[in-house]
């Protein structure tokens, strides 16, 4: 006897296999109709490749893999595909997803196909994409591509290579008659793996110890192989990849790696038969094995079941009775989840459809509080401390609940078995692991939209930078120029300053001869003005300098003179302005009198608003409504009208109108249906 | 066509709250006649009248928060821990102290807490540790075991009359000898006799443990020993506190000197040695979860109890040493996490301490 | 030696403390050299946990101001994208009480994502330039289209569009995205909550 390991925890619940597995693999037949969800399998999902209305045969490809962690997806019957579109599928969100459906014309006749003879005289690679072509994905759980995990990994040498036959979930027996009836198959899909994967210590076959018939019928297959068939003593869940390497081999995939970390691959028995009859036989994956059971089916067995039959179609083959099943759960009663309708169709990954009656799975009791009894950890296959757990994800911990290891919990539900409190366990971890992915997937995000951020802060202010550095360039080059043509002497300088903005104030003067006169006028009014205030100051300089009894009196005097021939010349210049435009002259004053008057058009305008809202308050509902009308209605007239200017002159505007007057048209028959139900109302 | 929609597992175990609790209750029962046989009808009355209480209490408590009381009155919590105080406070107590205890275990210990699952102590021992430090005298005087003397037990009626009266009231209790202090209280104030001297001298030693008392033990290590089968806890508290109550005394015994502490024998069979390991130190809700936490929760209540036993003023002290591990429950559990699979082991100094 | 302290006891101390504090002096002054902090922790950790949506809901222009806002003080409860967690973490952070969200800066909303009705846009720009994340395309007078991947839900190019062809739809659930929700509490603390609110209404 080999030496097993032993897992911590795990439960013993009721095994319940008895009722399925005593009768031998019944074909279910060929539905009606057959769905398709185009992702069966983790990664990205199938591209459809065909259209709707075309025949297909049987095993033909209707959608291929796309990238790849993907997995193609074959027509299991011959028939018609009559739609491509969202349906149910087995999922435990009840939601839909895209699907081909398949409508069967009876004949179930095959597309041409064949196996390879000696697949030892091919290369792996090419053995590889001959796995991937029939569209083989893990069959047990989750549904990883299988090509993916035979692929060559670099460096990586396997080994162990573990064969999955623990089936350790109450109710299903799939795999165990798989074992029983086809363990030729499955032997010589291994020697298959084997050549592939190249397992240098050994090649494992790990069945619990529940199943004789099925130890007994490997050990007969294997005999004269290097295939060991192992058997463990039954516990839930020795049957997780994880537990089933440290059952069989004492190592422990590190937490966030892949067996194939630890010189490990590991296939699921269903797989193995998958993978013989692609390479032997050239069939695609359209079948597999599903375990029909729970009291509330009649006929408990194992069907060969073609992929895309719909559920109620297998439970109408079992002797179903919908009144006294309380849940259908796709999978087993520990980890499987239940289904909404029986309508979705079997996939790849389906390996139990179990139809339980209230007394067999009673719905869940309400939960109590938890009394940290610590069953939960005694029974939990990873180690973890599941109240703890629980604690953290009612508090929404996330950091402790990381610390605690959360991300290892395989959602077994051993705790939420094992619990006397019936607290979900199970799910609080699911809410808070998906809780924490989200918010790892924020977190990149956020940093993402803060690079962003800070990339067009950082852009706009180089933008404004270059904008400023611009302006400054220009005044600069201004001021180059006024100095180039200038002489040394400061006071020259800025008497040639002067006069260059005279000159430019001067040359202005044409280019603002469109503008208004008025704006001459404010013009010399403003030199006036000025002038008066230099003749101030040079006056009251003056004053000063006398009284100092200064050198300069003589020269302020001057510049007083100057200063007021000034003024006295820019008065005379205004005055002949005024002159030369006396109609304007008249409106010297009209700055004043436009002030009353747009008084008066804001105390008009506050009478107006006041009277208009004195006449909205007294308004009835049904006048506002009226009014309402007429406004959208001489609305809509205008844009109607602009609409018809536009498209005379062929404006470039035309669309923008004309979604305006398809909007006002709505608006109106909105204020219409108001008005109109207003009325109806009142007369009611 | 509307099925239900939950999670998995869809299946659950044998036990619930209720039935954890029940058996509980049931394995009470061989060291309940233990005592019953030694000490007369006192516990009983003690335990009903308890049980009476507290379920009042609990309703009361339950009502004031707004609870469905049915619900939770069905979890057996409070009529556990009504039945463990009722057979820490001694028999033909008066009604009153037993009330009082469990009105302070219900209300204060339980529910100001937030009830079943968030008391962070023992319900039960804190009622019990009110009432010590409360009502000292009430507290220690325990009945005689019938053995220790002449006398009959008082009869039901007698003792449902003390419950009411006190035990003033009934003229057995004017009896000298009817009460006398246990034998760890005499072990305790010993320091001239060797320990053999002290088994010839007092007859209330008994065989082991004192007379009753070792009975009454080896009554709740039977009932330990069935919970144990039934996987209501598991080994690693009780048992490792016995073994260090086991350790310490052999330390300290030194043959029997007048200092001695008494035999590892004696200690295990005395007082409320077996009583606590199996009914005290398992309680879930304070005690620690992991099990390598549970060891060291249980082997240090082994070294508090014997250290109070023998030191400290009580004569007895499971509901202190309890009391005291309880603080040091999550604390414990912070430290000895279990190595999750696929991990190394965590090295906890490294990470942020405390909870 | 120790006479002399003795005798001037006075002069001992203060020549003791001189001679303490000069080494320490100078221990210090090399510390805050030495491990001096580039820029403000504290902001940058508050900002750390911002959802940089930049939607400005919390009167501040973009997540960092805010940050540096509450680094000085500003209270934890105006950012409406972060919501309770966010809030919850900022709590933990600076170890104040975490309050409820101040409702005032909008409500904690199901995310969105903005998306133009592309044949009603008339390629104006304007959510172009008001979108702070870059995560609008197109030119003037071309169809604009949103990336939705790094649209963070803002709604700020909904109010300058003029032809009003922006809309913030829910991001919808889909097979991969979808997720177990938590268990109805049945009993404890949270309905403490609810009658505790009740008795105060």
């Amino acid at each position: 006897m080999r030496k097993v390991w032993d897992i911590h925890g795990g439960i013993h619940p009721l095994e319940n296999k008895d009722q399925s597995n005593q009768l031998p693999i019944e074909f279910a037949g060929i539905p009606e109709q057959l769905v398709f969800p185009l992702s069966q399998h983790i990664g990205a999902p199938a591209v459809a490749i065909v259209g709707v209305g075309q025949k297909v045969l049987k095993g033909e490809m209707i959608a291929e893999a796309k990238g790849l962690v993907s997995v193609a997806v074959h027509a299991s019957t011959s028939g018609e595909v009559i739609a491509i579109q969202d349906n149910p599928v087995p999922h435990p969100s009840t939601m839909s997803a895209p699907c081909i459906t398949l409508k069967s014309d009876g004949k179930d006749q095959w597309i041409e196909h064949q196996g390879i003879n000696n697949y030892l005289n091919l290369d792996r690679t090419e053995l590889v994409n001959h796995i991937r072509n029939a569209g083989i994905a893990g069959m047990g759980g989750a549904g990883f591509p299988s090509a993916v995990k035979l692929s060559v990994r670099g460096e990586q040498t396997v080994e162990t290579l573990i064969i999955n036959g623990t089936e350790c979930e109450p109710y299903i027996t799939s795999d165990d008659c798989l074992m029983r009836e086809r363990a030729d198959e499955i032997i010589a899909g291994i020697e298959i793996l084997r050549y592939l994967i190249n397992p240098m210590k050994e090649t494992l076959i790990g069945i619990e110890d529940n199943k004789p018939e099925a130890i007994a019928a490997l050990n007969r297959a294997a005999e004269g192989t290097a295939i060991n068939v192992v058997s463990f003593p039954t516990k839930y869940p020795s049957g997780g990849e994880k537990q089933l390497i440290q059952i069989l081999t004492g190592k422990e995939v590190p937490a966030g790696g892949l067996p194939g970390d630890v010189g490990i691959v590991c296939q699921n028995i269903g797989t193995t038969v998958a993978i013989y009859r692609a390479i032997a036989h050239g069939e695609p994956l359209i079948s597999r094995i599903t375990t029909v059971t729970g009291n509330a089916c009649d006929h408990n067995t194992n069907y060969e079941v073609l992929l895309g039959t719909p559920v109620s179609y297998l439970l109408d083959h079992s002797g179903f009775h919908q009144k006294k099943c309380s849940r259908l759960i796709m999978g087993g009663p520990m980890m499987g989840f239940t289904l909404e309708n029986s309508n979705v169709p079997i996939v790849k990954t389906s390996n139990c459809i179990l139809a339980p009656t209230v007394d067999e799975l009673p719905p869940p009791t309400p939960a109590q509080a938890c009394i940290r009894c610590g069953m939960c950890a005694e029974v939990c296959p990873a180690s973890l401390l599941p109240q703890q757990l629980y604690w953290f994800s009612r508090g929404k911990e996330y950091e402790k609940l990381e610390d605690h290891n959360l991300m290892d919990c395989i959602e077994c539900g051993a705790c939420s078995y094992a619990c006397p409190s019936n607290i979900p366990l199970v799910q609080y971890y699911r809410a808070s692991k998906a809780d924490i992915r989200e918010q790892k997937q924020d977190a990149i995000k956020a940093e993402q939209s803060k690079m962003r951020f800070e990339a067009r802060q950082e852009r706009l202010d180089r933008q404004e930078a270059e904008k400023e550095a611009k302006r400054k360039a220009r005044k600069l080059a201004a001021e180059e120029r006024a100095r180039d043509n200038n002489n040394p002497d400061p006071i020259q300088a800025a008497i040639d300053r002067a006069k260059a903005k005279k000159a430019s104030v001067k040359s202005e003067k044409p280019a603002a001869e469109n503008a208004t006169e008025s704006l001459d006028r404010a013009r010399l009014k403003e030199v006036l003005a000025n002038v008066e205030k230099r003749l101030v100051t040079a006056k009251e300089k003056l004053k000063q300098a006398e009284q100092q009894g200064s050198d300069n009196v003589e020269a302020f005097r001057t510049a007083v003179e100057k200063t007021n021939s000034k003024y006295l010349k820019t008065k005379q210049e205004l005055i002949t302005f005024n002159a030369v435009n006396p109609a304007l002259s008249d409106s010297s004053s009209m700055p004043a009198e436009k002030k009353i008057l747009t008084g008066d058009a804001a105390q008009d305008a506050i009478a107006k608003a006041l009277a208009k809202r004195d006449a909205a308050s007294s308004m009835t509902d049904e006048e506002r409504l009226q009014n309402a009308v007429s406004a959208v209605t001489k609305r809509l007239q205008k844009a109607q009208q602009k609409l018809a200017e536009e498209q005379r002159q062929e404006g470039e505007h035309i669309d923008l109108l004309t979604n305006a007057v398809a909007k006002l048209d709505l608006k109106l028959a909105d204020a219409d249906a108001a008005y109109q139900q207003f009325q109806n109302n009142n007369h009611d | 066509m509307a099925l239900l929609n939950i999670t998995s597992p869809h299946t659950s175990g044998p036990l619930d709250t209720g039935k954890v609790m029940q058996l509980v209750l049931i394995a009470t029962i061989p060291g309940v006649l233990a005592l019953h046989w030694h000490f007369g009808w006192g516990v009983l009355i003690n335990i009903v009248w308890a049980s009476i209480a507290a379920l009042g209490a609990e309703a009361l408590a339950l009502a004031l928060r707004k609870r469905p009381i049915k619900f939770y009155l069905s979890d057996f919590s409070v009529l556990v821990t009504a039945v463990l105080l009722a057979i820490s406070i001694p028999p033909y107590s008066p009604w009153w102290l037993i009330t009082v205890g469990i009105v302070f275990s219900v209300l204060i210990a339980k529910h100001l807490y937030g009830g079943i699952g968030y008391n962070p102590f023992n319900p039960a021992m804190v009622g019990y540790v009110v009432l010590l430090i409360s009502f000292p005298i009430e507290m220690t005087t325990w009945a005689s075991p019938r053995q220790a003397y002449d006398g009959q037990l008082p009869s039901l009626i007698e003792s449902i009359t003390v419950l009411f009266s006190g035990r003033d009231a009934l003229p057995i209790f004017s009896l000298d000898g009817i009460t006398m202090a246990t034998p760890l209280d005499i072990l305790k104030q010993n320091s001239t006799l060797t320990v053999e001297d002290l088994w010839t001298k007092f007859p209330q030693f008994g065989q082991w443990g004192g007379l009753g008392w070792e009975w009454a033990n080896i009554g709740f290590l039977a009932g330990g020993i069935f919970l144990l089968t039934q996987r209501v806890f598991t080994w690693h508290a009780p048992i490792s506190m016995l073994v260090s109550l086991t350790v310490m005394s052999a330390f300290f015994y030194d043959s029997g000197s007048s200092i001695s502490g008494g035999s590892p024998l004696f200690h295990l069979l005395s007082g409320a040695t077996m009583f606590g390991a199996f009914f005290i130190v398992t309680d879930p809700v304070t005690s620690a979860v992991s099990n390598k936490g549970k060891i060291i929760y249980g082997a240090l209540i082994g070294v508090l109890l014997y250290l109070i036993r023998l030191w400290g003023s009580y004569p007895d002290a499971m509901a202190f040493s309890v009391l005291l591990m309880n603080f040091a429950a999550p604390f414990l559990d912070y430290y000895t996490q279990p190595r999750t699979y696929g991990h190394a082991k965590k090295d906890r100094s490294k990470s942020e301490g405390g909870q | 030696m120790t006479e002399l302290i003795a005798q001037y006891p006075f002069f001992a101390a203060l020549l003791a403390l001189l001679v303490l504090g000069i080494p320490f002096g100078g221990l210090l002054g090399f510390a805050a050299v030495k491990f001096k902090t580039e820029g403000n922790p504290i902001a940058d950790q508050v900002e750390s946990l911002l959802p940089q949506t930049q939607c400005g809901q919390c009167s501040y222009p973009g997540c960092r101001p805010y940050a540096e806002a509450i680094a000085n003080g500003e209270a934890i409860n105006k950012c409406p994208p972060g919501g309770e967690s966010t809030i919850q973490a900022l709590a933990d952070l600076l170890d104040v009480e975490a309050v409820p969200l101040d409702a005032e800066h909008g409500e904690e909303n199901v995310k969105t994502v903005a998306y133009i009705r592309e044949d009603e846009c008339i390629g104006c720009t304007k959510c172009i330039q008001a979108c702070p994340v870059d995560a609008i395309l197109g030119a003037a007078k071309q169809m604009h289209t949103v990336i939705v991947s790094e649209c963070t839900g803002c709604d700020l190019c909904v109010e300058p569009c003029p032809v009003d062809c922006i809309d913030m739809l829910p991001i919808e659930t889909t097979l991969q995205s979808w997720r177990w929700n938590l268990p109805k509490p049945v009993e404890i603390l949270a309905t403490d909550r609810t009658t505790d609110k009740e008795v105060a209404a």
